[in-house]
């Protein structure tokens, strides 16, 4: 079983749901990145989302656009982001690490390679913003000799056929996209998200979160009541831009912010999150 | 031998290797009724009707097709003809791309248009046809284009246009383009996203050569009408490649026609400083598709130069990487320097200012006529009119207007 799926298991066991910062990896500089993730780590994270920088991030709201550019002013690369995950499992072994990225960068290192390199350093999953299924057989194919998992993303305009396939080309768990539009946009509407969810979950038995438009610890709860995940992103992002000049801070504010999410997310009574695994 | 037919791309928008379909997953559903629109569009007599009638009443179509008896002769070798794609309306081959695209939003029921645009081009065709057709249009544009061409940009906002500036990245083309899918996932609904070249994820590159195919069809006849034959070689210029594309796809078939890409060389190729994926690049997946592109060891896009804001484009239409690779087409690149000659020696010579973009085509016709004979011929894409360059002309000529 992959990290990712053991990580799915035991908080089912517990009741509890999953809670999944993004970083941009290297920003604001490449030595912040590792301490961010253990910081995340303590703070509740169960599973991270780490950010690999592209220069061109067709799908990103302009926080973490801007937290690409920062990365990239460093050049920071794919390959770079892989040592830091190596760097990452030395004191963490458990927490499962999942890399989001466009594909070009993975293009130019090889499918082969890169699923060899990021698998050995640790990294659990990986998720290719501008790689459909149709288009994935190569990374699919070594992924799965690898076992590395993929994660696809369904969005609020995908048909059924095609939540069916991208739920077959999905391991780990499938990202629910909650709203149209670009990371860091737009307003929540839970209902729409329950019904889709439910959509996917006819699909699969895999583990279902959600992303997009989740900004403190209230809307985090109120996707948890009806999610298996709840992945935040830019609003983190956003702390660390607030406080470009101390790694520390921005970790303590990351930090505060993943505590208050994960407690309310916790206050989620056992018997809605059973009502929810049985949807 | 038995002629195998070219029959590109493949149904998921494959070239060989290139093109297909690298979107993010919201945008796969417009993409997928899209192209159920385009295909239905090009089976349905009465669109193709509406199509001609508004390219031959509204572009002035068909453009047409001039020997440049004086410049040839003073090359002293092949006869140079140029297809006068600058004589239409707005000035460019652009808009007709953008009356076929208008036309297929009218039939979507869409109201509202986007488009990316870098030298103001396309904008100003897209923010034409939209005032044509009373449709809402928002047109991208990098901050830096902004600024270099403010003609193109009151154009557009006179034709009704809002104009964006795009701030991100590099403050360019390729930004405004990634902008344009940015509000596009936003607003799906409602919006479609006009495409400026033969770039972007299928159909866009099939559809847009679809609609500039008119451009190689005209001067196919008009070749045939004006000397009995078909033309020794093309030669057009390519940033992403809609202009060449039109020209060259209806003579992919005729084998004996040599077909050349004219790339912008910028500083020289040497120099890194340029815009030619295809002689300089290698294959990567940006903005929706496979190609060649600019791009350094770690896959990020990297800066292009070209005096031309045309050809300033990091990728090319994964057609022409098709057409590069099967060795069907010859990708060649022109710099400045030699563009800058060819403006001047077409207009002066001949009388005709063209396009900085056109006039990379015009410097490789130039070397190549010089080594054929003078029985053979040579079309040249005459992309664009150079009103639009004059204040870059001036300005590196030191001359302030």
């Amino acid at each position: 079983m992959s990290r990712i799926a053991e990580r799915f298991t035991s908080l089912r066991e517990q009741g509890k749901k999953a809670l999944i910062p993004y970083l941009t990896a290297g920003d604001p500089q490449a030595d912040a990145t590792v301490p961010l993730m253990h910081a995340m780590v303590k703070a509740g994270a169960d599973i991270i989302e780490l950010g690999v920088p592209f220069s061109d991030p067709m799908a990103e709201g302009p926080v973490i656009q801007r937290a690409m550019e920062r990365a990239l002013q460093h050049h920071v690369s794919l390959s770079q982001v892989i040592d830091m995950v190596a760097e990452f499992r030395k004191q963490d072994t458990t927490t499962p690490v999942l890399l989001m990225g466009y594909l070009n960068p993975v293009e130019i290192m090889g499918y082969e390679t890169f699923v060899q390199r990021a698998t050995q350093a640790g990294v659990d999953g990986v998720l290719l913003v501008d790689l459909p299924p149709e288009e994935a057989e190569d990374l699919l194919s070594h992924a799965r000799q690898n076992g590395l998992d993929t994660v696809f993303l369904v969005s609020p305009t995908t048909t059924q056929d095609r939540i069916k396939r991208l739920s077959a080309a999905s391991s780990g768990f499938v990202y629910y996209v909650s709203l149209k539009g670009v990371t860091g946009a737009g307003h929540l509407d839970v209902g729409e998200v329950l019904k889709r969810v439910g959509q996917i979950k006819a699909e699969t038995e895999l583990p279902v979160g959600v992303g997009f438009g989740i900004r403190d610890a209230e809307s985090a709860r109120r996707i948890a009541e009806v999610a298996d995940a709840v992945v935040v992103g830019s609003a983190l992002v956003r702390l660390v831009e607030a406080n470009l000049t101390s790694p520390q801070q921005a970790a303590q504010a990351v930090a505060d912010l993943i505590s208050s999410m994960r407690k309310e997310m916790d206050a989620i009574s056992p018997r809605s999150a059973a009502k929810m695994h049985n949807l | 031998m038995a002629q195998v037919k070219y029959n590109y791309p493949d149904e998921r928008g494959h070239f060989g290797p290139y093109g297909g379909r690298f979107v993010a997953e919201t945008l796969m559903a417009p993409i997928e009724e899209l192209t159920a629109a385009y295909h239905e569009a090009m089976a349905d007599e009465d669109f193709l009707r509406e199509f001609d009638y508004e390219l031959k009443h509204y572009v002035g179509r068909p453009s047409p097709l001039y020997l440049a008896e004086r410049w040839s002769n003073e090359i002293g070798g092949a006869r140079i003809y140029l297809k006068r794609e600058d004589l239409n309306h707005t000035g460019a081959h652009k808009i007709n791309n953008t009356v076929g695209q208008a036309l297929l939003a009218r039939r979507m029921g869409k109201s509202r248009v986007i488009a990316e645009t870098g030298a103001g081009q396309h904008g100003v065709a897209s923010a034409t046809v939209a005032a044509r057709f009373g449709m809402q249009c928002v047109v991208y544009m990098g901050q830096e284009d902004i600024e270099r061409q403010a003609i193109n940009v009151f154009r557009m906002k006179l034709l009704g246009a809002e104009v964006v500036p795009v701030t991100a990245g590099s403050k360019t083309l390729k930004d405004a383009l990634n902008e344009a899918l940015r509000d596009w996932v936003t607003n799906v609904d409602n919006t479609f996203y006009i495409i400026g070249t033969v770039a972007g994820p299928h159909p866009y590159p099939a559809m847009v050569r679809d609609f500039q195919a008119v451009i190689g069809r005209e001067a196919k006849s008009q070749m045939q009408e004006m000397t009995g034959q078909q033309p020794d070689a093309l030669v057009a210029c390519v940033g992403g490649g809609s202009n060449a594309i039109g020209l060259f796809y209806p003579f992919i078939d005729d084998e004996q026609v040599a077909l050349y890409g004219v790339e912008a060389a910028g500083h020289g190729l040497k120099s890194g400083e340029h815009a030619a994926p295809l002689c300089a690049g290698k294959p990567g997946v940006l903005h929706g598709n496979r190609t060649y592109l600019m791009e350094d060891s770690d896959g990020q896009i990297i800066h292009t130069h070209s005096i031309s804001a045309g050809l300033d484009y990091p990728g090319v239409g994964p057609e022409h990487a098709w057409l590069k690779d099967s060795g069907r087409a010859n990708y060649v690149a022109v710099n400045d320097e030699e563009a800058m000659q060819a403006f001047h020696d077409l207009t002066r010579i001949e009388g005709i200012i063209p396009a900085l973009e056109s006039s990379h085509a015009l410097a490789y016709a130039a070397k190549l006529a010089a080594t054929m004979d003078k029985e053979k011929t040579i079309v040249v894409n005459l992309s664009g009119r150079g009103d639009k360059d004059i204040h870059t002309v001036a300005q590196r000529e030191g001359i302030t207007l």
